[in-house]
């Protein structure tokens, strides 16, 4: 399990983070909402290896550690997908999920062991994409998203962080995305997902963590919360009462 | 991106995206049958064996300047020096050989080291100091010229000894059964390649394409080569320079589709930030196209300086540098970066070098030469900007 425990992060003047914590248990889908400006960003950033904290500390299975490096964060097994996607338009889903990685003898590229192994695990995942082999800018939004999940999943993660993962998605991909984070948690990994939509977190998340200000301002069950007290956590009006 | 935006985009899918290669290298083969039906009829002695060789023989030297060239453009960069430095190179070779008394190969491997350390120098000032790769070398062009004119001092030209290696490099041509020898191991090692992936996507349970196209693909590139060949027998034979031209495009081809470092440059060219944040050294990427695209520049000088066997002061000039670009964005490598294959070095310079030679036959005046390859030249970047436009993003 990755925590975090009273993470603090100052930017000069802005208190980004102030003392925030947050259990990603695994096999539990945890969106973390809130207002923008509420610190969601640095505390991604924080987990992410982007962003060293002030003050507070991350432990794993309990043992205190340094992310000090994007590289270490993924090293750890923690893998991030970026708003933006970070694909490169012009190769085509195997090479885009194996970039960087890439599976070789000595420096020749193993088309086949590459492609095998990026069928399994699109059809794990019941992505379906036409035709791996065309490169990514024909494909749909998200597809595209897709592939970018699938690619964090090449490192075998145990943590998936997911920024804004549907915000640029029509309602039907949505829901295939959805349907694919949910999978993610149903896989045993951990998924920590982003996002300013609070139907696609009530239907995809196990538990919602509100950040406010820079502070924890509310943690719900999903099932057992009630779409007011959310936004009241987020908002602020009655935060008290939403305090659990 | 809405649902209806996508619904609506969906008619023009085919359309968008790669564009071009989706009809892959067609148009460039349909438009040099054009060039061919057009020039043959309007003079016979445009497809005879003797002018065809002499295509071949011309079209070598800058279309390795063009390979390079495409090194940096599928970077999404440019390089305006190539042409300086291939005859900068060529200069350098030539004082070592024949004013120094040099043997010739370690005069080429100082001339070709001396081009790589100016690409690195190039990737240097564009990777550490920001600059843009226009401005780079756009100060090669004319720094690397000067120093050209200045090495070769007031004389001005240096002549190749006629019986020397340089010279006979351009004035070699392999004899019928060679050549028949080298395309038959083409095609086979080309069939051979084509039947183990095919064996060995089948054992992996990957889909494949049906053998039958694999063999019309060999098939192809058999009766391509045998028509080369025996065209070119017919005359003097084929010339080494094509033989060493080919094998470029060949290697650099097969370097850029199966090694992990080709990967990169095209990863790098679509998109560098996702390259950089995917832990790739987009930087080390850089610098070597940087240094290949000079390299290469100065092995088409080499090639150039042993056709005209000498080098003076117009050796590379900026007519080179525009042939060699226009050249690679016909065959279609796109200026914007992450597409294109070194083939289009080669496609390209038999379609500006066919234009070129075709109106040289027909007596054409150069000043109508220069505006058809323009016209040229405008046609295959609006059809690269056309088939970007259309892209999502």
């Amino acid at each position: 399990m990755l925590s975090a425990h009273r993470v603090s992060k100052r930017y000069r003047a802005v208190q980004a983070l102030d003392g925030v914590s947050l259990d990603l248990p695994p096999g539990e889908v945890v969106a973390l909402v809130g207002d923008n400006g509420a610190g969601k960003s640095t505390l991604v950033k924080v987990l992410s290896g982007v962003v060293i904290p002030d003050d507070g500390v991350i432990t794993q299975d309990g043992d205190p550690i340094r992310i000090a490096t994007p590289h270490e964060a993924r090293r750890r097994g923690i893998a991030t997908v970026h708003q933006d996607l970070a694909l490169c338009e012009n190769l085509d889903v195997v090479a885009n999920l194996f970039l960087g990685d890439e599976r070789r003898r000595w420096s020749l590229l193993s088309h086949i062991r590459m492609e095998r192994t990026a069928r399994d695990l699109l059809a794990s995942l019941d992505v379906r994409i036409p035709d791996i082999r065309v490169p990514v800018a024909m494909l749909s939004g998200g597809q595209r998203q897709s592939v970018a999940i699938a690619r964090a999943l090449v490192g075998e993660p145990r943590v998936v962080i997911l920024d804004e993962p549907t915000a640029a998605l029509g309602v039907e991909q949505t829901a295939q995305v959805l349907d694919l984070i949910r999978r993610l948690g149903d896989r045993g990994l951990a998924v920590l997902v982003i996002s300013h939509n609070l139907a696609d977190v009530r239907a995809v998340s196990d538990r919602i963590a509100v950040l406010r200000l820079g502070r924890n301002s509310g943690d719900f069950r999903t099932a057992e919360s009630t779409p007011e007290a959310v936004v009241a956590a987020i908002t602020g009006s009655t935060a008290e009462e939403a305090h659990p | 991106m809405t649902a209806l935006a996508v619904l609506l985009r969906k008619p023009l899918r085919p359309l968008r995206g790669t564009g071009r290669a989706d009809l892959g290298a067609w148009p460039v083969v349909a438009g040099l049958v054009l060039i061919a039906v057009v020039f043959g009829s309007l003079n016979d002695r445009f497809l005879s064996a003797e002018n065809l060789t002499n295509l071949a023989l011309q079209m070598a030297a800058t279309g390795t300047i063009a390979l390079g060239i495409i090194m940096v453009v599928l970077l999404g960069e440019i390089d305006l020096s190539a042409g300086s430095v291939s005859g900068l190179a060529a200069v350098i070779m030539t004082i070592l050989y024949v004013n120094r008394g040099w043997e010739p190969l370690p005069a080429i491997g100082v001339a070709l080291l001396g081009a790589a350390l100016i690409g690195l120098l190039h990737g240097w000032m564009f990777t550490r100091l920001g600059m843009p790769s226009f401005v780079v070398t756009l100060a090669g062009l004319i720094g690397w010229q000067g120093l050209m004119l200045y090495l070769l001092g007031s004389g001005g030209t240096i002549n190749l000894p006629f019986d020397g290696f340089l010279a006979r490099l351009s004035d070699t041509w392999l004899p019928a059964w060679a050549s028949w020898l080298i395309a038959a191991l083409v095609v086979v090692a080309r069939a051979a390649g084509g039947l183990v992936n095919h064996r060995l996507r089948r054992a992996a349970g990957l889909p494949v394409t049906s053998l039958a196209g694999v063999l019309l693909r060999v098939g192809g590139l058999a009766l391509a080569l045998a028509a080369v060949v025996s065209v070119l027998s017919a005359d003097r034979g084929v010339p080494l320079l094509l033989v060493i031209f080919g094998a470029l495009v060949v290697i650099l081809d097969l370097v850029l589709r199966h090694t992990v470092f080709g990967r990169h440059m095209y990863a790098v060219g679509g998109n560098a930030e996702a390259a950089r944040r995917a832990g790739i050294s987009v930087n080390r990427i850089r610098l070597i196209a940087f240094a290949a695209a000079s390299t290469l520049a100065a092995c088409g000088g080499i090639l150039a300086a042993s056709r005209l066997a000498a080098v003076n002061q117009s050796s590379g000039s900026s007519d080179t540098l525009l042939m060699a670009i226009a050249a690679a964005v016909i065959g279609g490598a796109s200026l914007f970066g992450g597409r294109g294959r070194p083939y289009a070095a080669l496609l390209g310079i038999l379609v500006i070098q066919s234009i070129t030679n075709g109106m040289l036959l027909l007596n054409v005046d150069s000043s109508v030469r220069y505006m058809v390859t323009a016209a040229v030249l405008a046609v295959a970047v609006a059809l690269d900007s056309l088939a970007r436009r259309g892209q999502p993003r």
